[in-house]
């Protein structure tokens, strides 16, 4: 065990600071506690970010806030921000990041640069070299030990607890000079899901509907749920494909891994793909006219019948 | 412009994974292979730029021991035109591939790399990305739609709180998710011709990339089991047990 150098990219979005930096955070912390010594700096990247470098300048874990604000830098654009990483990294032993779209886009690229392989997805680390990180959709995980310098790895945010930003010391901040404009590639457009509900990765109860619930009407019913509840909504790739909703609720292997107190499933047979993304939800309910669907077999507390008639039974009794 | 696809061969995603006694890994004898289905989203939107006028040339790579021609053939089957296998039994970690793919890219000369955003065994999701940076070229990841005008690409990426649309000029990287198409099947016919469209094998240890692993994987285990849980009769005995069991709604 030696001394780690541990630097987290934050994710902004030049005003606040993103849910899952706040785990990622208390995943350098578990990094920084398995070693002998240890220290964590903390990167912004973005332009006119000075809300986000206020709110995190009080962190009691980190000891530097790099700061890199440029225009350039605006719109979050892996192709620079990757530029900005690989001009810092030689100083860390480790480089964190959120295993969401902005750090599985981000982090590969950084460590390309860097000439080392990475490790995505970590949900326990083990040691300064040694994590674990699950495959084949959750039904396996993989003790993965990397010999390389310098550690890349994105974390799964479910797995580790959000840190608290109120924290006493003021931290170091540190200015990054970074004329840094990687050509070709250019933000046309972004759209953002508006809904008014809690976020789907951190949200307390998720309702998941999928393909049993037949059209984008009748999805209204488990919008209601989650409003009574005061939960978000999910939903299967079947219910997606069949634009009932947007795919960014879309939950599994390769949409978003969600664990809350409860995630109540309607109409979702239970695929592989599916399971990997929610089955390590506190309780999970099964709500499916199909006996045999394999929901039942994760699901804690199971209702065969129809979700027409039983969804409205439901929200009346929440 | 010519297209190229990098496609994996990995075990079907509907079939049940096996974790060898030892630890391992996962068994993978006996056990149904396929193309992973993020690759053949890949070939299929090549193809379709090739039916658009927008590819003059698919070609297809795949880096593996010899059993991954399969795959191979099956792109060639859907409509790719050529396709290289970069032969080796070394497991190759995504660094790795992306060093190999951009040997294959260069000598190709290809102004568009389209590969899955990830492969379905090992769940990386890095091998675009790490090509892109190594080339120097722009990447547009998770892309749900992909439109060509000349020397620029307009590509819809499936993000976190939604969409987003990059301009990106080629050449290019471009990583595919599950709503990007609706892969095709292959005809019998169009297999049949694949058996005769050319398959040039070259030693992946030949093309100068370090093929060790910088990574060890120690032991694969089991994921903690969930019990089975219960059924209920009644919507009233299933809020009664989230209320007063379970205790997760008020």
């Amino acid at each position: 065990m030696s001394d780690s150098k541990v630097l987290v990219l934050i994710q902004q979005d030049n005003q606040t600071v993103a849910a899952d930096t706040l785990a990622t955070l208390s995943a350098a912390k578990q990094l920084i506690e398995k070693t002998v010594s240890g220290e964590v700096d903390a990167l912004v990247m973005g332009f006119e970010c000075s809300a986000v470098v206020e709110s995190l300048k009080r962190c009691d874990l980190l000891t530097r806030l790099l700061v890199a604000d440029d225009a350039n830098l605006q719109d979050g654009l892996s192709a620079n921000l990757a530029e900005v990483v690989n001009k810092v990294a030689s100083d860390y032993s480790h480089i964190l990041a959120p295993a969401n779209t902005f750090g599985k886009d981000l982090l590969p690229r950084v460590a390309a640069l860097l000439d080392v392989e990475m490790l995505s997805d970590v949900i326990a680390i083990e040691s300064a070299d040694t994590v674990l990180r699950p495959i084949y959709a959750g039904n396996a995980l993989a003790r993965v030990r990397s010999d390389d310098a310098l550690k890349i790895i994105t974390v799964r945010s479910t797995a580790f607890d959000k840190m608290s930003l109120d924290g006493s010391s003021p931290v170091n901040i540190v200015t990054l000079d970074c004329p840094i404009d990687a050509q070709g590639t250019r933000l046309v457009s972004r759209e953002n899901q508006v809904c008014g509900r809690p976020d789907l990765i951190s949200a307390d109860v998720v309702i998941a509907g999928g393909r049993g619930l037949g059209s984008k009407e009748n999805f209204t019913l488990i919008e209601t749920l989650a409003d009574k509840l005061g939960g978000a909504i999910g939903a299967s790739r079947a219910a997606v494909d069949a634009g009932f909703v947007t795919n960014d609720l879309q939950v599994g292997q390769t949409g978003k891994i969600v664990a809350p107190s409860l995630y109540i499933a309607v109409g979702i047979s239970g695929a592989i793909q599916h399971l990997a993304g929610m089955k390590d939800s506190k309780v999970i309910v099964a709500i499916n006219s199909d006996p045999d669907a394999a929901i039942f077999e994760v699901a804690d507390y199971g209702l065969v019948g129809d979700l027409f008639e039983i969804l409205p039974k439901l929200i009346e009794a929440v | 412009m010519k297209v190229l696809v990098a496609i994996k061969r990995v075990i079907d995603p509907y079939a049940k994974v096996r974790i060898n006694s030892d630890g391992s890994g996962v068994e993978t004898n006996n056990v149904k292979m396929t193309m992973n289905p993020f690759c053949e989203i890949a070939v299929e939107e090549a193809i379709r730029l090739k039916e658009s006028g927008n590819a003059s040339e698919v070609v297809v790579v795949s880096i593996g021991s010899p059993p991954c021609q399969e795959q191979l053939r099956s792109a060639l089957a859907l409509g790719a035109d050529r396709a290289i296998h970069l032969e080796t039994d070394q497991t190759c970690q995504p660094l790795v591939v992306a060093k190999l793919l951009k040997v294959i890219a260069e000598q190709e000369q290809a102004q568009l790399v389209l590969l899955g955003k990830q492969s379905i065994d090992s769940d990386n999701n890095q091998v675009a990305q790490m090509l892109a940076g190594l080339m120097k070229c722009p990447q547009a990841t998770f892309a749900s739609k992909l439109e060509i005008n000349g020397e620029q690409a307009l590509v819809t990426r499936e993000i976190d709180g939604g969409l987003e649309t990059l301009q990106i000029a080629l050449p290019a990287v471009v990583s595919t998710d599950l709503r990007l198409n609706e892969p095709r099947y292959a005809s019998l016919p169009n297999i049949m011709k694949a058996k005769q469209k050319p398959l040039d094998i070259i030693d992946a240890a030949s093309l100068g990339v370090a093929l060790k692993p910088s990574q060890q994987v120690l032991q694969v285990l089991a994921p903690s089991l969930r019990q089975a849980g219960v059924m209920v009769d009644s919507v009233e005995q299933l809020i009664d047990k989230l209320r007063n069991e379970a205790k997760v709604i008020q």
